[in-house]
């Protein structure tokens, strides 16, 4: 999804590899984080709550300088924002009999909101955390190895795949395939050649890794150990400091006081 | 049928400077070895042949034709490119489906199909496997299917890329063999490789890439002897070359490659002691 | 001492018609540098995988005869056991690495067993040594050449000290200049640190002057066994088709045509140029 805006969505979930301390903080502790905001965002549903979490982000995001993908990302994002929010007045719109009121087009601002700030926590998380951090989160936490194992080897072998594919689009290309030509079924028959032998090389590497694995003591013990920890440190409390505190003012927020709204503000109803 | 490249420079998207001004032509009917260290841009270079990669700067040119002006289905027909990993290409049901795949493309007629394959399929010895599927062949049978897919549609100039890697001997020299062959057809045969010794057992004309430019162009005799140029490109002189290297006799022949030659010289040496 | 005996092992890999090794009877003494070669097909490398298990654990189908490997049985032990005693290096490079750093690789088989943490740095940093990739520790397997890789893989390897180290045609991808590399870190690995190590190789040219004794199999049979020197002075052997060194080559082809050459068969264009030196010397 790359919007004409300039900027993809998946600009926002690459890694940028660099020094900050927002890097260097325990992955397990933003995960929450994250989630943290994830609940506030759900819990409110109004404008200016949700703008505050949106503006939330922003010291991490320079903390963390990776001020350039997460714009990027957020043009991206926005295309689908402004489809969300075109869907929501539509849809109230038509249920009320043509007619909309303040209420509705807050209601709809609050919604795109809501997914700009969702999409836009995730992105700085996965901005700042390289794969193999993640993978050592999830190694270090209480999920199965086989599944931090199939996620770090997925990860590891993406770039490969993506040449092996290349490569293989331009054997094909050499024997005459011409992918560009040809009506809808064509072209999707044309990627039969280019399907198979990635297909096949992937299985065949699946062996020769099983082989690897078998043969460097796999599954020895159930009690693997880890060359690495992860060890939650003073920044990392200072971001618990910050999920406690959130969640505390959400939770009271929620229950006791009544969020302003926009409309309020303006005079309206 | 030539082959021209005219100081052609050529970047990937990442920004990496793969060809840094190289020019080259190869006459029909030769046999060029492009040879240099892993990064050096023999790959680049071979594939700018059949239009797969573009130059940035400067043009190539297959029989006055700008390959920027084509597509590389249309200069396929010229220019058969055979990859070194056959599984990057097989995908076929059967050996002749895989023959007649690249001939389908290029709008051959029902019946010329079949004699192409017929023909390919011989040429290569793999007649018996002609209703077997690709994927239940032998590493080295996969290779020859790949090859006949390739030179089914006769094309003029028969790119090889790595063909030696994880051959042995005899496979080596069944290929050898199978490129004079080709030669004597009047066919031009262009490989990448590093495989000195292989070379030096054909003794083609040796284009020798370093960072992206043609460090030297030659006899293969010449090349493959010249240690400072050998040194700096990283490759390893051949065997037969390093004892001559070693001996390093006054008035003897440094160009020696063969082996025949070598035990001649020799042989003459130590008698006439 | 025998660190691999096979006695009659005959494999048949399931669905096969016929077993792709037959009859191979043959014994690796510790500390030997043995080098497996052979046409495509002849078994080298069916033969490597029964060394720690893999055939027939891992790839079921029929196996007949002996095998002991480093005193145990090696088709009735769990591959993972086997591990701790003979390592196996593989073909292709980049199929032997699957975490996203150097360390972490060569630490998988110590995770694996349970090793407590400084343990594992202690062993990591040995065999990053030995491999001299210490530099690349926190690489990622896909920035390295294959040069770089399959050094990664024989640290990964290394790393759970086994006795045995068998290599599985480890340059087949390689460049020449890489493949040497790598063959003088093995031949170090075995003459400064006493691994047994067994090659499986096409490349005699590179390897025959490191190996001390030489197999050659052809058709899933072992043909020649014995010392490097006189197996591949031998017409018989040259006919199986296997790349024997030019200088070889040269030394029996001036032989044959009654040139007076002393000393044993080289290996090597070293060799041959220091032998042809004194002959003409003389």
């Amino acid at each position: 999804m790359t919007s004409r805006l300039g900027g993809s969505v998946f600009d926002g979930l690459k890694f940028r590899k660099v020094s900050s301390p927002i890097h260097n903080l325990d992955p397990r502790m933003k995960f929450v984080y994250v989630i943290a905001v994830f609940i506030a965002a759900i819990l409110f549903g109004q404008i200016i709550p949700l703008v505050i979490l949106f503006v939330m982000q922003v010291p991490f995001v320079l903390l963390a300088r990776v001020q350039r993908q997460w714009v990027r990302s957020l043009r991206g994002a926005l295309f689908l924002a402004l489809f969300i929010f075109v869907i929501n007045v539509a849809g109230n719109f038509f249920t009320q009999g043509f007619a909309l009121t303040a209420k509705n087009w807050e209601d709809a601002g609050a919604m795109t909101l809501r997914f700009v700030v969702l999409v836009e926590s995730f992105s700085v998380f996965f901005l700042t955390t390289s794969p193999d951090h993640l993978g050592l989160a999830l190694e270090t936490s209480h999920v199965p190895y086989e599944f931090s194992f199939a996620f770090t080897t997925a990860v590891r072998f993406v770039p490969v795949l993506a040449e092996e594919a290349q490569t293989i689009m331009d054997a094909q290309k050499a024997r005459g395939l011409e992918l560009e030509k040809g009506n809808f079924m064509k072209r999707i028959r044309n990627y039969i050649p280019i399907l198979i032998p990635l297909i096949v090389s992937a299985i065949r590497r699946s062996l020769e890794l099983a082989e690897a694995m078998e043969s460097r003591a796999w599954g020895a013990t159930k009690n693997r150990t880890n060359l690495y920890a992860l060890k939650l440190r003073r920044g990392d409390y200072a971001l618990l400091a910050i999920i406690v505190g959130l969640l505390a003012v959400t939770i009271y927020a929620f229950i006791f006081l009544q969020v302003p709204t926009v409309r309020s503000f303006l005079g309206f109803p | 049928m030539t082959l021209t490249v005219e100081d052609v420079h050529f970047s990937y998207q990442s920004g990496v400077k793969a060809l840094k001004g190289v020019s080259l032509t190869v006459k029909d009917g030769e046999f060029v070895a492009v040879m240099g260290q892993n990064g050096a841009g023999k790959t680049t270079l071979v594939k700018q042949f059949n239009g797969l990669l573009k130059p940035t700067k400067g043009r190539v040119l297959v029989n006055g034709t700008d390959t920027t002006k084509t597509s590389v289905a249309a200069i396929a027909k010229t220019v058969g490119f055979v990859f070194q990993n056959p599984d990057h290409q097989l995908f076929s049901e059967t050996v002749e489906e895989e023959i007649a795949f690249a001939l389908r493309n290029f709008g051959y007629a029902a019946d010329v199909i079949e004699k192409r394959v017929e023909w390919a399929v011989n040429l290569l010895g793999l007649s018996q496997y002609r209703k077997t599927s690709p994927f239940m062949l032998s590493g080295g049978e996969r290779k020859r299917v790949a090859l006949a897919s390739v030179l089914a549609w006769d094309p003029q100039v028969l790119v090889l890329d790595e063909p030696t890697i994880g051959q042995d001997h005899q496979q080596k020299e069944n290929l050898r063999q199978f490129i004079v062959q080709l030669q004597t057809q009047g066919k031009t045969v262009i490989i990448v490789t590093h495989d000195v010794e292989f070379v030096a057992e054909c003794s083609p004309r040796v284009v020798l890439m370093r960072e992206g430019k043609i460090v030297a162009d030659g006899a293969g005799k010449d090349i493959l002897t010249d240690e400072k140029v050998l040194a700096e490109s990283s490759i390893v002189l051949p065997q037969v070359a390093q004892v001559f290297t070693y001996l390093n006799i006054p008035g003897f022949p440094k160009n020696v490659i063969d082996l025949y030659e070598a035990k001649q010289l020799l042989k003459k040496k130590l008698e006439r002691n | 001492m025998a660190v691999i005996e096979t006695h009659n092992l005959t494999y048949t890999y399931p669905g096969a018609a016929k077993p792709s090794i037959s009859d191979v009877s043959l014994a690796v003494q510790k500390g030997e540098f043995v080098l497996i070669t052979g046409p495509s097909g002849c078994g080298k490398t069916t033969l490597c995988r029964t060394f720690n298990g893999l055939i027939p654990q891992f790839y079921q189908g029929e196996l007949k005869g002996e095998i002991k490997v480093a005193d145990l049985d090696a088709a009735k032990h769990p591959t993972y056991e086997m591990a701790k005693r003979v390592g196996l290096v593989f073909q292709n490079p980049e199929n032997q690495l699957f975490a996203l750093s150097v360390e972490k690789d060569v630490a998988f088989g110590l995770e694996n067993l349970g090793f407590p943490r400084n343990e594992m740095r202690k062993r990591v940093d040995w065999a990053l040594n030995l491999t001299g990739i210490s530099d690349l520790r926190d690489r990622s397997p896909h920035e390295m050449s294959g040069g770089q890789q399959q050094r990664v893989a024989i640290a990964a390897v290394l790393a759970m000290q086994p006795e045995i180290i068998v290599l599985d045609e480890p340059t087949s991808f390689l460049d020449p200049l890489s493949a040497e590399k790598i063959f003088e870190v093995i031949h170090d690995l075995n003459k400064k640190l006493g691994f047994t190590v067994v090659l499986v190789e096409h490349r005699l040219d590179l390897t025959a002057k490191y190996a001390d004794h030489i197999v050659i199999m052809d058709q899933g049979k072992v043909r020649f066994d014995g010392e490097t020197r006189e197996v591949l002075s031998n017409e018989e052997a040259r006919l199986i088709g296997v790349g024997i060194p030019k200088a070889t080559l040269l030394f029996e082809m001036l032989k044959k045509d009654g040139v007076p050459l002393d000393g044993t068969t080289p290996l090597s264009s070293e060799e041959l140029a220091n032998m042809l030196q004194e002959a003409m010397l003389r």
